[in-house]
């Protein structure tokens, strides 16, 4: 079929979350043109804030996200702390940790059982899955549920949390009730490595991408709150040197702004690259187990992301077992000072990769103004990139299973697209 | 009427939000399964690639129309739908991103793209119930999981949904959790909220911040007096009542007499 012209596209993207949409042209073996665009409506976000008072920041730009809320609260909150000059004591910090370890297993585990195993078994859904592998999808069901149940705990609840402030948290919860979730935690911990066996039976599409792999990387830790902007060329840089090495491009033929390096290099961040810059910071046992299941440090094939997401999902069990362990409430939940003008600047890593705030606040705290670049605006090139691969490798297949194989190259990133959009142009053509 | 044996159509959608209210649904870990066999899951996008055309029993929808596009896009599920749903606060109140109703557009839209012309969005984010009629309304930021539950329920057995109407502030009489205004002097939207959430912020000594949206007959100047007599000024008073349903009159008007 490599001879013909043949336009793959997809006009609403499903299980992902937000809304979006492909298409790519081939001619000849050859792809001529890919887009993958956004139609998720802006809502402006930089723009609400200004003139608020930076208390509001982690709960504004936390509806940017229903899925990864934590993300812009803890970014938002560590970029008012750095403009304030506010020093967030280890306890706190601890226990930030903590609640994110609830965010990154529901998010991962919700892409891993209910929106992206599917494509490996070619079903339309994990209604499906559910249907010829009833335990795999009860087993994500229960991790998932620890994962928001640690979140409700800490946070009040899942989506949108409310217990979360610049400084911390406004409450600290019991030590009774964070110690209560050990044996889920344990318990979650043990289906998620049955879940990593299950999914290294999959047939994994047999394809390998070059990336420049972006994240973060701290002295000890695999990298959830904190640490060192790092890449796979070398990249060795503080939070606040962001925007010097990073910066959002505007591309001709689909009017998207897209994040590359300055030099204009697309790059990847998420759990592959969180996985391959800090394999030496995860467990031993557990690195054992993805290299069991075959994926290893250097491991450049997208459609493995799937296994990067679940080896997380067993660290965030685990490192949240941890941490409820050694909790002790802090008491103040919460740090502050005085008030001042300032510049401050917050990455952690989303569920889906790095996401970079910026502030700047007046004397009185005001908010003057806000950046805020979550990761699916930065991956958005590499999905093209992506999908250029997936087509050109595999366009033997007939339309239809070549336009399924795009559909899952793209969740490979779990694309955040409610994210993204706010950065992004929609794709209008206009005459 | 449907033939029997067969199962009512479930529809979700999605307008300008972030997701957070249909994620409840999948959220419902304990009844999910159970969902997916008493009702035929017709259009999901966010959960299946499997799509079929309507018309569906009950369409749930998430967001506010903020964009020319949209506001075709619902009178065709309008059409489509038997009962239709709208769920959170940007379906029932134009969510975060109403703020904009009250600034100029074209500068917002400048000052966040570098290229606004490209961008074809209105001018406001309107509630789904401004352009097209609604069957019931579930509030929050995000919605609760037991009141979707029960809707759902009520819903398939023709019934009226069962929630209250009642006040944040009841919430914590229910609860007995301390009022943060008299014993702490902390600015609380309770009075004027409708409940429902759980009474989460009081219970961790915050005060509410509105994602129910006002509550019937809300006496917000009377709030806006108490709150000004605590010491909070013009502009954080306008942005208590300028939070995530912005949009609802009573709250959009209290903000109105607090610009500065």
């Amino acid at each position: 079929m490599s001879d013909s012209t043949r336009t793959i596209s997809v006009e609403a993207l499903a299980r992902v979350e937000g809304e979006g949409r492909f298409k790519v042209r081939l001619e000849g073996g050859k792809v001529v043109r890919s887009e993958f665009s956004i139609f998720e409506p802006p809502r402006y976000f930089e723009g609400l804030l200004r003139g608020r008072s930076y208390q509001d920041a982690p709960d504004v730009t936390s509806r940017i996200c229903g899925i990864c809320p934590i993300a812009y609260i803890m970014g938002a909150s560590q970029a008012m702390e750095d403009a304030l000059g506010w020093q967030v004591p280890r306890p706190i910090a601890d226990l930030r940790r903590l609640i994110y370890c609830g965010e990154w297993i529901q998010s991962h585990v919700l892409h891993t059982h209910l929106l992206h195993a599917p494509d490996f078994l070619g079903l339309q859904d994990s209604i499906q899955l559910a249907q010829s592998n009833r335990g795999l999808v009860e087993n994500g069901l229960a991790a998932k549920k620890t994962g928001n149940l640690l979140m409700e705990v800490i946070g009040g609840r899942s989506v949108h949390p409310v217990n979360t402030r610049v400084g911390g948290f406004y409450r600290a919860p019991s030590a009774d009730d964070v110690q209560a979730l050990i044996p889920e935690l344990e318990r979650g911990e043990a289906l998620s490595v049955a879940a990593l066996e299950a999914f290294a039976g999959f047939d994994f599409p047999d394809l390998e991408m070059d990336y420049l792999f972006v994240a973060l990387r701290h002295e000890t830790d695999y990298p959830i709150t904190e640490g060192r902007i790092v890449s796979s060329s070398g990249l060795d840089i503080e939070v606040a040197a962001f925007p010097a090495h990073f910066e959002e491009h505007q591309v001709p033929h689909s009017n998207a702004l897209q994040g590359a390096t300055l030099d204009g290099e697309p790059y990847l961040v998420g759990p592959l690259a969180r996985f391959n810059l800090n394999a030496d910071r995860l467990p031993a046992d557990i690195l054992a187990l993805a290299e069991k299941a075959g994926l290893a440090p250097g491991c450049r094939n997208p459609f493995k992301s799937l296994l990067a997401r679940q080896v997380e999902v067993i660290y965030a069990f685990r490192e949240a077992a941890r941490l409820a362990r050694a909790y002790t409430p802090p008491e103040p939940g919460f740090v502050e000072g005085p008030l001042r003008a300032g510049t401050g600047h917050g990455i952690t890593e989303a569920p889906r990769g790095i996401c970079y705030h910026r502030y700047e606040i007046a004397e009185d705290g005001a908010i003057l103004a806000a950046t805020i670049v979550p990761p699916t605006s930065q991956n958005q090139r590499q999905i093209e990139l992506d999908l250029v691969g997936t087509v050109e490798r595999f366009h033997d297949l007939d339309d239809d299973a070549l336009q399924w194989r795009c559909e899952q190259a793209i969740r490979n990133y779990d694309p955040c697209i409610s994210c993204a959009t706010h950065f992004l142009k929609l794709d209008v053509e206009r005459a | 009427m449907k033939p029997s044996g067969e199962k009512p159509r479930l529809a979700v959608w999605k307008f300008s939000s972030c997701d957070g209210c249909q994620l409840t649904l999948l959220d419902c870990e304990d009844e999910l399964l159970d969902i997916a066999e008493a009702v035929e899951i017709a259009y999901f996008l966010e959960a299946t690639r499997s799509t079929r055309a309507g018309p569906y029993d009950v369409s749930l929808v998430e967001g506010s129309i903020s964009t020319p596009h949209e506001v075709e896009r619902i009178r065709e599920i309008r059409r489509d739908s038997a009962l239709l749903v709208t769920i959170g606060a940007c379906a029932t109140a134009g969510g975060i991103q109403a703020l904009r109703n009250t600034l100029d557009h074209d500068a917002l839209r400048a000052s966040v793209y570098p290229s606004p012309q490209f961008i074809d969005a209105l001018a406001t984010s309107t509630p789904v119930a401004d352009h097209v009629a609604v069957d019931f309304e579930l509030r929050g930021c995000p919605i609760d999981k037991r009141q979707l539950l029960e809707t759902l329920a009520a819903l398939l057995k023709g019934r009226k949904p069962t929630i209250p109407d009642y006040s944040q502030c009841a919430e914590c009489k229910l609860a007995g959790t301390a009022c943060v205004m008299v014993a702490k002097g902390v600015p609380c939207l309770g009075p004027v909220t409708q409940g429902g959430c759980g009474n989460l912020c009081p219970k961790v000594g915050r005060g509410c911040y509105g994602c129910f949206g006002p509550k019937e007959g809300a006496n917000t100047a009377a709030l806006a007096a108490e709150l000004a007599k605590l010491g909070a000024d013009r502009r954080s008073i306008r942005d208590l009542f300028g939070g995530f349903t912005a949009g609802a009159p009573a709250f959009a008007e209290e903000r109105r007499r607090h610009e500065r």
